[in-house]
């Protein structure tokens, strides 16, 4: 009995040192990225292991005057776009197909749900033409409008489920009241459905500002590129002032884990809730 | 009630979001189908038809097996940490030793996959430089002062690479979702195996795993669909190279397309990924039964 239960403390032990150095693991290169973007460039060659002797803070100022303010406002405003129109027309799409009788309604949402059955890899090369015929190529209206269309799917199948579980009492007698559609759907649906909404909107969010392959292939301009292609720029353009890289690549990661901090609960429903990986 | 049956107000709804889907979404992925079986340039305006012969390139280079064998590899990988493992770490987490601990290791293995993959490829590149990175100073500062990999550099290790850095970037995301499932599971369950004296891998492989199953499924669907589809580490961290040796189904499409301007060869490339890939995506929508109420 007792050697059983030194064993199991054993295992206890052991189970949370690995958990320890898993940990470890993952926070040691973000904690080396911060650190490294505070060395000066000799001492980011030198001395790989060590803390700075005094810290570059410059080497923010630096990344983001040359190149990423730029790129960063690029990535704010595809992302606040994508976000908002994701979510107005989704919602607008969900409150239909949750509430409202036609013929063709199943076919409407089995044709919207499709759409998590196509990855965005496949319409690659045939969105390349076709936002060149539209003359939207090279504009950030070429990443607003496809991440849009391919966020669609799945934020109406979140919002959907989600609206078909509100009790429909309160929208009726503000018909009955004679309320247009229009003022049901923005003062009651909308506001009733506020955590639905916040999960959708920090999952767009996090697929517009990451979002890689789009963003390399519909963007020619410098000036119109989002962060996570930027970065890649810069490391061309900075040659090898490698601490100020790592200052832009810290600039890029922590708006989301910050986002992520603030409304863990949000995010963690909408993830679970679909289990689409980015 | 007659408002819901205006066809005005389903019209109006329900138009942007088919309007965007049938023109981003649909008519790109038929355009796909149609351009593979045509040989043609991005700039020129001449299509000319030639059947499945962009199929045909693509199978009689030897390059091919390569890439589908990387692409496999990456799966098996993807599913043995991701889904298995995952499943393991979110179980060892709801132990009542580790409930304490739970909140600030569950925040800290979730947090990579917040980041953008092409910051972590780039951060990645560092760690694996042959001279001033991370891994092999490490090894070398426990003993072994000659040791120098190439790792990215390698042909053979290139793509080992790669997979390393999506385990990292992914096992937390996955242990996340298993770990919401297993707090769903009755707490009653667990306690009557605890008091009839069963032991935790015993708990673990009798309760926790049969009742768990249809989420692994659900996480084996989702990373096997990653792991077709993967191109933003790759093509930061080595595009392709060193010389193919750990080209990706979606890089040997953007080479295609964009490197060589053989769009047809690059379309044909991307109704692959689109067969693959619309085989797992059906498969999962089937288990979570999303179609359905």
């Amino acid at each position: 009995m007792i050697a059983k239960k030194i064993g199991s403390n054993i295992w206890k032990i052991f189970i949370f040192l690995m958990f320890s150095l898993y940990a470890f693991s993952i926070l040691y290169p973000l904690a080396w990225m911060v650190i490294s973007s505070l060395k000066t460039n000799s001492e980011f060659f030198t001395s790989p292991w060590g803390i700075p002797a005094a810290p570059q803070w410059k080497h923010y100022y630096e990344a983001v005057k040359f190149g990423v303010a730029d790129y960063f406002f690029n990535s704010v405003f595809v992302t606040i776009c994508t976000v908002i129109f994701s979510v107005l027309f989704s919602a607008m799409a969900s409150y239909i197909v949750s509430r409202f009788d036609f013929k063709l309604k199943n076919a409407a949402f089995i044709f919207i749900l499709g759409g998590l059955m196509i990855s965005p890899e496949v319409t690659l090369v045939s969105l390349f033409k076709l936002l060149q015929s539209l003359h939207i190529y090279n504009t950030l209206w070429a990443l607003i409008v496809p991440y849009t269309a391919f966020r669609i799917p799945f934020t109406t199948f979140l919002m959907r489920s989600y609206m078909l579980s509100i009790p429909k009492a309160m929208e009726e007698s503000a018909y009955i009241d004679g309320c247009s559609t229009f003022k049901v759907f923005t003062r009651i649906i909308l506001p009733v459905c506020k955590p639905i909404v916040a999960s959708a909107a920090l999952l767009s969010a996090m697929t517009a500002w990451n979002e890689f392959m789009f963003a390399l292939v519909f963007i020619e301009s410098n000036k119109y590129k989002t962060i996570p292609i930027g970065l890649t720029n810069l490391k061309g353009q900075y040659g090898t002032n490698y601490p100020r890289l790592m200052a832009a690549l810290v600039v890029c990661a922590s708006v989301m884990i910050i986002l992520f901090l603030c409304f863990q609960k949000s995010f963690v429903r909408g993830l679970t809730a679909g289990s689409v990986k980015g | 009630m007659k408002v819901y049956r205006d066809k005005r107000i389903i019209i109006l709804y329900l138009l942007p979001v088919l309007l965007l889907m049938g023109l981003f979404v649909y008519y790109p992925l038929i355009q796909s189908f149609f351009f593979s079986f045509y040989k043609w340039a991005s700039f020129s305006p001449v299509k000319e038809w030639v059947g499945l012969y962009n199929y045909k390139l693509i199978f009689s280079d030897p390059v091919i097996w390569g890439i589908l064998k990387n692409n496999f590899l990456y799966a098996f990988w993807s599913t043995i940490f991701q889904a298995g493992l995952g499943l393991v770490f979110a179980a060892c987490l709801e132990e009542k030793f580790m409930r304490k601990s739970q909140p600030f290791f569950r925040t800290v293995l979730f947090t990579p996959s917040l980041i953008a993959m092409s910051v972590i490829a780039l951060l990645w590149q560092f760690m694996y430089d042959p001279n001033i990175g991370m891994i092999n100073e490490a090894i070398r500062a426990i003993g072994f002062p000659n040791f120098n990999e190439q790792w990215l550099g390698s042909s053979q290790m290139a793509i080992y690479c790669c997979i390393i850095v999506s385990q990292w970037q992914y096992i937390g995301y996955c242990m996340m979702l298993d770990l919401v499932g297993i707090q769903k599971i009755d707490g009653e369950l667990f306690e009557a195996a605890t008091i009839d004296g069963a032991t935790r891998p015993q708990v673990f492989r009798y309760i926790t795993f049969p009742l768990m199953k249809e989420s692994l499924l659900v996480t084996t669907v989702v990373t096997i669909l990653g792991s077709i589809k993967v191109f933003t580490e790759v093509y930061v961290m080595t595009v392709g190279g060193p010389g193919r040796s750990s080209e990706v189904l979606a890089t040997a499409m953007y080479r295609a397309a964009f490197k060589n301007d053989e769009m047809g060869v690059a379309c044909a490339y991307a109704i692959i990924i689109f067969i693959f890939t619309f085989i797992c995506a059906a498969i999962q929508l089937k288990i979570s039964r999303t179609g359905e109420d």
